[in-house]
């Protein structure tokens, strides 16, 4: 069946140009970040360190990173806190309005971002916390909650449930129940949870520039940046901040693989 | 919903103590962090973006108020339904490209890979979904310019340049950057469970390949397939930067539209109708999808 060959053959071409087409600005941005031209096309101009040696030496974008890291750090924390209440609650409790409790909790990002960025800004406004350093710390714990929430509560799925009421009957009170089965079974999930809210948080940038103020993160500078002339800056910061987001991403889910792989091996 | 009956039906947690379901304090500190936290910066937000939508503005001040002049300007005006019309029809454009480049991808990933190497596709689309959609639509900026890479490329083999960047094609790029990784992972999935002992009996009864993956396939996959659109046209219709950034910003979307109106001083109340009407488009397009998704076939 040659013709059947030749289709897969087509179809999995396919599937890299469809690659390609994912990763390629990330592609170019990495090229053109060495790039010496001004305006980055081909045929490449020298190969050149100048705009990241540029924005080395440009105090906004210090003041920007600290910014992000601090936002990221705290809302990676906080949200992943938060979203492993609401996994264990899911997991184990049922109640009234408990449909409308996981709406609350799983729905904040299906809102454009424009959209919750003016809401933000409106009510923050209204009780007198915009502009503040915390202002965007408040607005990506509500975004990355979600994230955080969902992969920990996959990975109490996986728990034979037996487990928890096993210490129970063992005679341990429920705190200590959570102290040592709960939260240990948890554990790469919530180290999971807590990379994959920080890049949400560490990437966002529509909330934060409504909300930020003065206090801009990285990504709110390379949008003020893109509002001016092509500036080959960006493809250096860019790449930065590629590596990294994919880092921690790749981190996040290096951890939920490796889960799945050590319960194949148990089962 | 009764809760004490599905307790003693279920029993929710196997052996489970039945005592220990009961809403004490260790209940409630699991359940009110998010409760409190989504209700103040989330639910009520949200909320007050519609109450804000009937303000006033007086010498350029705003007022709490309940008046629907804020309406009634926006829905009079020309340029706010050629806004409408337009970002729900690029949107709408997204989505159906967004879904018919998909379906190939998600079908050979399906079918025609190896169980692991669909786990490594998965795992590089996901990569791209969390990192900055920002820097990426730069990228696509000094890719498909007028003196960007495509046209450089093209102007060896003698063709060009075409104008690609500050168009709706330029808008198109973008969402498809923003959104076909997702609306990939979404159809793979539902394609990928598909029993193939259905897919078998049909080629064995004769059915070629193509009518198999229309009278089989999509139908089976058709929750998947629905709501992978669904994200599509949500992420779409809601995004400011590609038709901003690659569109030219002409004509300007809804999204536009807000931040143009919030960043040009006191005109909030305006871009909340702007909004409120996105919101409940978007809620009418959910819907919709979702029970075409899940209606049962007659």
């Amino acid at each position: 069946m040659t013709s059947e060959r030749a289709i897969t053959w087509l179809l999995r071409i396919y599937i890299g140009l469809i690659f390609c087409f994912v990763f390629a600005p990330i592609a170019a941005s990495f090229v053109f970040s060495f790039n010496s031209d001004r305006f980055p096309t081909i045929p490449l101009g020298d190969f050149s360190l100048q705009w990241y040696k540029n924005i080395y030496n440009d105090p906004a974008i210090w003041d920007a990173l600290r910014n992000s890291l601090t936002t990221a750090s705290v809302v990676a924390f906080v949200s992943t806190f938060i979203g492993f209440c609401t996994a264990y609650t899911d997991y184990r409790y049922r109640f009234f309005g408990k449909n409308f409790y996981l709406a609350l909790a799983l729905l904040p990002p299906t809102v454009p971002l424009v959209i919750f960025g003016l809401a933000m800004l409106a009510w923050l406004s209204q009780i007198n916390m915009s502009g503040r350093s915390w202002s965007v710390i408040i607005a990506h714990v509500v975004l990355c909650t979600p994230f955080a929430m969902a992969i920990i509560r996959l990975r109490l799925a996986q728990m034979d449930q037996s487990l928890e009421s096993a210490a129970w009957n063992l005679g341990a009170s429920e705190w200590r129940a959570m102290r040592e089965v709960i939260i240990p079974f948890t554990l790469p999930a919530i180290v999971s949870a807590l990379c994959l809210t920080a890049a949400v948080s560490f990437d966002e940038f529509a909330v934060a520039w409504f909300v930020s103020g003065l206090n801009q993160t990285i990504p709110v500078v390379v949008l003020e940046i893109l509002q001016g002339q092509v500036d080959p800056r960006i493809n250096a910061i860019g790449t930065f901040v590629f590596l990294t987001s994919m880092t921690l991403v790749i981190i996040a889910q290096v951890l939920i693989m490796s889960r799945d792989k050590s319960k194949e091996d148990a089962g | 919903m009764n809760d004490s009956a599905v307790e003693n039906s279920k029993g929710p947690q196997g052996n489970a103590v039945s005592a220990a379901e009961k809403t004490n304090l260790f209940a409630l500190i699991w359940r009110l962090p998010m409760l409190v936290w989504q209700s103040i910066f989330f639910a009520i937000p949200l909320l007050f973006l519609v109450y804000l939508s009937f303000w006033l503005v007086r010498n350029y001040r705003m007022e709490p108020g309940f008046d629907p002049v804020n309406w009634i300007k926006m829905f009079s005006k020309d340029y706010f339904w050629d806004a409408y019309v337009y970002t729900f029809g690029l949107a709408f454009l997204s989505t159906v490209v967004a879904s018919l480049i998909a379906f190939p991808c998600a079908y050979a990933l399906s079918f025609k890979v190896s169980e692991t190497a669909r786990r490594w596709a998965i795992f590089f689309l996901i990569i791209p979904f969390f990192t900055s959609y920002l820097v990426r639509v730069y990228s696509w900026q000094i890719i498909i310019a007028e003196n960007g890479v495509i046209n450089a490329m093209l102007s060896y083999v003698g063709l060009g340049p075409f104008i690609m960047l500050n168009t709706a094609f330029g808008s198109i790029v973008g969402y498809l950057t923003l959104t076909l990784p997702l609306v990939v992972i979404l159809q793979t999935f539902s394609i990928a469970s598909i029993d193939r002992n259905l897919i078998e009996a049909a080629h064995n009864l004769g059915c070629g390949r193509l009518r198999t993956v229309f009278t089989v396939i999509v139908p089976l996959a058709k929750i998947g397939l629905i709501i992978g659109a669904l994200f599509c046209f949500i992420l779409s219709f809601g995004d400011f930067v590609s038709p901003y950034y690659l569109g030219g910003s002409k004509p300007p979307t809804l999204s536009i539209l807000i931040i143009d109106t919030t960043k040009s001083g006191q005109q909030w109340p305006k871009a909340a109708v702007v909004a409120v009407t996105m919101i409940v488009t978007l809620l009418v397009v959910a819907f919709t999808s979702v029970g075409l998704a899940y209606r049962k076939r007659t």
